[in-house]
């Protein structure tokens, strides 16, 4: 299936690829221009650069997806392009648009930023290329390529040491679960002597020596131990509050959630191809995922209550949120399997937009100076209106009130786990939810009933930064009715995994 | 189309003025409210409807039912239309939140457009739960209550206002999740394929229910009624659930009360007449003691604790609770004469409510105190408001001519013929709540309208503005013009809820002969 343009350009069978490529043409452009104009100025001009290439790598993902879902396996079956990885290209290159956006405004008084936006991308394209890997070693290749960049992003601001610590934290524990995950993978090809993830599924499916099942279920462990990482739950979760906390704020916002749904990807393509439930009748890694879903959320939830920081709440939230994802894997049992996945794939959508607005919120908290705690929030609604209505709408949407999409996605996870009879995943999912609400209530409460800060003054109102808030919120609130146009993809997505 | 027209006015309305300066808000706000009326009193000049809007025969007004998004086994859709209950619901809405901004010009002083945006948003997320008919609309406006109440009470409410809004918002929010528990448990036993509410109501009207999660039909069928019950309890609220609306209520700002007392606490007795009514007749008639206990409790101790009360809006709250409590003894009779006198409690309580909350926010304005004993002799000084108040306190006790008394006769006769055992007895005990009424009000306004002038705050008393008398006008009008002619709402009242009263048998013999109607405007012509 070619195009004029794509035959013209020479990319012939590799137009399902174009997404993936504008991102990685996009960061050598952004190379390109800091290395013509190695100075400061030219902040706007690779901002703009940034933006228009994630932008575009969106618009053709997202046509790609309505238009013509149909899966091109790539270079021998190495790479895959379905329903599935063109959806969680949509929400890495929004993301990635939103946060060059806020960046713009956050870095612009700071050095190295050709090297930022490149890194931006460069995990950008990592992540894209991990939704499409079909096989265990391009899944390590792509994990490796998002999770590089990610580190040196944190330590961005390398004159805090917040920032040093958490890349720090983030680095070492990075390197050991990428070692773990590695070491998995070696496993699982000495059981099954192949690495595509559908012929590991095949060799499986005829049956293994049943003294080999015992290595098949450690590197499946390994592996979904990468996965964790990645996702940022329990067991490999304690790098995330330091690293969200001591990132420039828009890069919290970008691996807390681009770089998240890039673990979820990972996660649903490996265990639902390569170990179908059907085929490791010996490896529970369900339960596993459901025991993971249920430590991660309450323990997400619960430690963001005790926080007295925004950020280190937010980033404690998001580990409470990888929870509830997690509950697409957790609650597989045959009952309503492609609705499981195709929840949480909606989720992490609507969780793209709300976690990262939240985020950039906070990047403008920061720009402003006021401060980290809750009461330093107090009264900022009356000095900015705007920004308080989007990030009150944010996190009320992340509690799963009906403001925002958040609501209808943390619905069809709750349905799914009715309907297969996990009820005490669904518990687990209302107490957290209902919880959660009290934890975003605070920074509410903060912002707009609490009485003003005395003496701080806000003196500028950066566009870009505001810009990005807005849109993210008026997509987050957009996603309530608009989710509608995002079921039948994420449906056609996950029923081809199974 | 006309329920997306007027949602929409009220929420780009809310956009708008939240974004303009604050001082195009009062005035933009009203505007906007005032459209909203039109809109909704020309659905009402126009209301087609006929039937219940969940039972089977039931013919919609301004129904609109498109797919929305399907995820799973139950089909979402966008299903909206109003019935004869729903309707005269819709434009208590629209005209109490329209007095209610115009109440607010005085009182409200800072961070106006906020508020005005929020009251509007408000207004848009009521007339959406009173209008949707598929149970995650409604559920999507039932929370969406919550979020601008709790704004609205806690940044322009009294001193105790965050401890009042965190209270609303927590009583009401874990009583919603129990709810949705409650509702999800019997779609599930009733295996329909949407989560429309006429869809689920004719399906448990003619199919049972079978087993889930280890629960036998009947249990989900009790389960089920009695977690809904739990969650709208809170809503309406009834004893012993109710310590959050004298809070909420003494913090908030009058125009809140307003909406909060007017039309919020009908949310609960709505949701109970279309949820547990309508769709599990026969637990409610198997419960029926119960239920009838705790509306009599609510009516009795509601009275007492009114009568115990210094603050006006704290007695103008506790008996609110009490007369919440008829609804539910309407609802319990489940004849023609409960349910619509129900429903026409309802209204007419969000009426003399709404009267009573704005006559003490026009006290407060200019006395800045609501305490009974700090005020006596106020009639001479403010012979409009004070005239208000006496006309609102006579409707609450049921003067004949008034509203009120239409809708407590309607209750106590549906209560006397009901059938469930000591029907008689137990509507009797209610009946003594309207003595109490009687004695708190009289005291009430003997101590504060009466006798010789006397304020112990410091403030010059001055004659309300007249933006704050008009809104007392209205509802008085509305209030004798419903009294003296009940038959304006009560012919789509009782086509709405006729079909409900064939569900069971409990219908009583002697007064089946005569419609509601007739008895209605007859009651009309005696008064007059």
């Amino acid at each position: 299936m070619t195009d004029p343009v794509s035959a013209a350009l020479g990319l012939g069978g590799y137009q399902p690829l174009v997404p993936a490529l504008l991102l990685g043409v996009t960061a050598l452009l952004v190379l390109l221009v800091d290395t013509i104009w190695p100075n400061e100025q030219s902040n706007t001009l690779l901002a703009t650069v940034t933006i228009a290439g994630s932008l575009a790598s969106l618009l053709v993902a997202g046509a790609q997806l309505f238009l013509s879902p149909e899966a091109a396996t790539l270079f021998d079956g190495q790479l895959i392009v379905d329903g599935m990885s063109l959806f969680f290209t949509v929400i890495f290159t929004s993301v990635t648009a939103l946060v060059a956006l806020a960046s713009h405004d956050y870095i612009a008084d700071r050095p190295n930023q050709g090297e930022y936006y490149a890194l931006v991308v460069l995990a950008a394209t990592g992540m894209t290329m991990l939704a499409s890997a079909n096989s265990l070693v391009t899944a390590f290749v792509s994990l490796e390529l998002a999770s590089l960049p990610s580190y040196a992003l944190v330590a961005y601001l390398k004159d805090n040491r917040g920032s040093a610590e958490g890349a720090l934290k983030y680095l070492l524990i990075g390197g050991l679960s990428s070692a773990v995950f590695l070491y998995g993978i070696s496993l699982v090809y000495a059981v099954t002597g192949t690495l595509t993830l559908a012929e590991i599924a095949t060799v499986l499916d005829a049956g293994i020596d049943g003294s080999l099942t015992g290595v098949l279920g450690i590197g499946i462990v390994m592996i979904l131990g990468g996965v964790a990482f990645k996702t940022a739950s329990v067991p490999f979760h304690f790098w995330a509050p330091e690293a969200y906390e001591g990132a420039p704020a828009p890069i919290a916002g970008f691996l807390s959630s681009a770089s998240k749904a890039a673990g979820f990807v990972l996660a649903f393509r490996v265990f639902l191809t390569a170990f179908p439930t059907s085929a490791v009748a010996g490896v529970d890694w369900v339960l596993a995922f459901q025991v993971l879903a249920l430590i991660t959320m309450t323990l997400g939830t619960f430690a963001a209550a005790t926080q007295e920081e925004v950020k280190r709440m937010l980033a404690y939230s998001s580990i409470a949120h990888a929870g509830y994802a997690l509950i697409a894997l957790g609650a597989l049992t045959g009952a309503a399997d492609q609705l499981l996945v195709g929840a949480g794939m909606l989720h992490l959508l609507v969780y793209g937009f709300m976690n990262t607005g939240a985020f950039l919120f906070i990047a403008l908290a920061e720009q402003w100076g006021i401060g980290r705690r809750f009461e330093d929030f107090n009264g900022l609604a009356k000095e900015a209106p705007v920004a308080c209505t989007a990030m009150s709408l944010f996190l009320v949407s992340l509690a799963g009130l009906p403001f925002g999409g958040g609501f209808v996605s943390k619905y069809f996870l709750l349905l799914g786990t009715v309907l297969t009879s996990s009820y005490l995943l669904a518990a687990a999912l209302i107490v957290n939810s209902a919880l959660s609400v009290f934890i975003y209530a605070r920074v509410i409460k903060a912002m707009w009933i609490e009485d003003p800060v005395p003496g701080r003054t806000i003196e500028e109102y950066p566009t870009g930064l505001y810009a990005a808030v807005v849109v993210a919120a008026v997509v987050t609130v957009l996603l309530l009715p608009g989710l509608a146009l995002f079921t039948d993809p994420a449906q056609l997505a996950s029923n081809a995994l199974f | 189309m006309l329920i997306e027209l007027l949602i929409a006015v009220c929420l780009l309305g809310s956009v708008g003025v939240f974004l303009l300066p604050d001082r195009y808000a009062p005035r933009l706000s009203f505007g906007i409210s005032v459209v909203a009326i039109a809109v909704s009193l020309y659905m009402f000049s126009a209301f087609d409807g006929a039937g219940n809007a969940l039972l089977e025969g039931g013919k919609l007004a301004f129904e609109t039912n498109a797919h929305w998004l399907s995820l799973g086994p139950y089909d979402l859709s966008w299903h909206v239309g109003l019935d004869g209950i729903s309707m005269p619901l819709i434009v208590l809405s629209t005209i109490l939140t329209s007095l209610a901004i115009l109440s607010a010009w005085t009182p409200i002083n800072e961070r106006k457009s906020q508020f005005y945006g929020l009251m509007l948003l408000l207004e848009g997320s009521l007339i959406g739960v009173f209008g949707a008919l598929d149970f995650f609309v409604w559920f999507i406006f039932w929370e969406a209550v919550l979020v601008p109440m709790y704004f609205l009470i806690g940044v322009w409410g009294g001193p105790r206002r965050k401890y009042a809004a965190i209270k609303f918002f927590v009583y009401t929010n874990v009583a919603s999740l129990v709810m949705f528990v409650g509702f999800f448990l019997l779609v599930m036993g009733s295996g329909v394929t949407s989560l429309g509410l006429p869809e689920l109501a004719q399906q448990l009207a003619t199919g049972s229910v079978s087993s889930v999660g280890g629960l036998s039909p009947q249990q989900v069928k009790v389960v089920a009624f009695f977690a809904m019950f739990a969650g709208f309890a809170v809503k309406v609220p009834v004893v012993p659930v109710h310590t959050w609306l004298p809070d909420a209520h003494v913090e908030a700002p009058t125009p809140v009360s307003v909406i909060l007392a007017g039309v919020l606490l009908k949310m609960g007795t709505y949701a109970l007449l279309r949820f547990n009514f309508t769709l599990l007749p026969e637990v409610a008639a198997d419960y029926a003691l119960v239920l009838v206990a705790i509306a009599v409790v609510s009516v009795l101790y509601g009275a007492l604790l009114a009568l115990a009360q210094q603050d006006l809006k704290r007695i103008v709250a506790y008996s609110s609770v009490s007369s919440m409590g008829y609804v539910i003894l309407g609802l319990v009779a489940f004849n023609l004469y409960g349910l619509g006198g129900a429903t026409f409690q309802m209204i007419s309580h969000g009426l003399i409510s709404g009267l009573l909350f704005l006559c003490v926010g026009v006290i407060y304005n200019t006395t800045h105190t609501r305490m009974v004993g700090d005020m006596s002799g106020l009639a001479d000084r403010m012979p409009i408001t004070a005239g208000a108040m006496v006309a609102g306190s006579f409707a609450y006790m049921g003067l004949p001519l008034m509203s009120g008394f239409v809708a407590e006769f309607m209750v106590f006769s549906g209560g006397f013929s009901a059938t469930f055992p000591h029907a008689q007895l137990l509507t009797a005990i209610a009946m003594f709540g309207i003595v109490i009424v009687a004695g708190y009000y009289l005291f009430a306004m003997q101590r504060t309208l009466f006798g010789s002038f006397r304020v112990a705050t410091d403030y010059e008393i001055t004659r309300a503005k007249p933006h704050d008398i008009a809104p007392l006008v209205v509802l008085i009008v509305l209030i004798i013009a419903l009294g003296s002619a009940p038959e304006l709402i009560f012919g789509m009242i009782q086509d709405a809820v006729t079909p409900m009263t064939e569900l069971t048998h409990t219908q009583h013999a002697a007064m089946g002969s005569m419609e509601l109607r007739d008895v209605a405007s007859t009651i009309g012509g005696v008064v007059r």
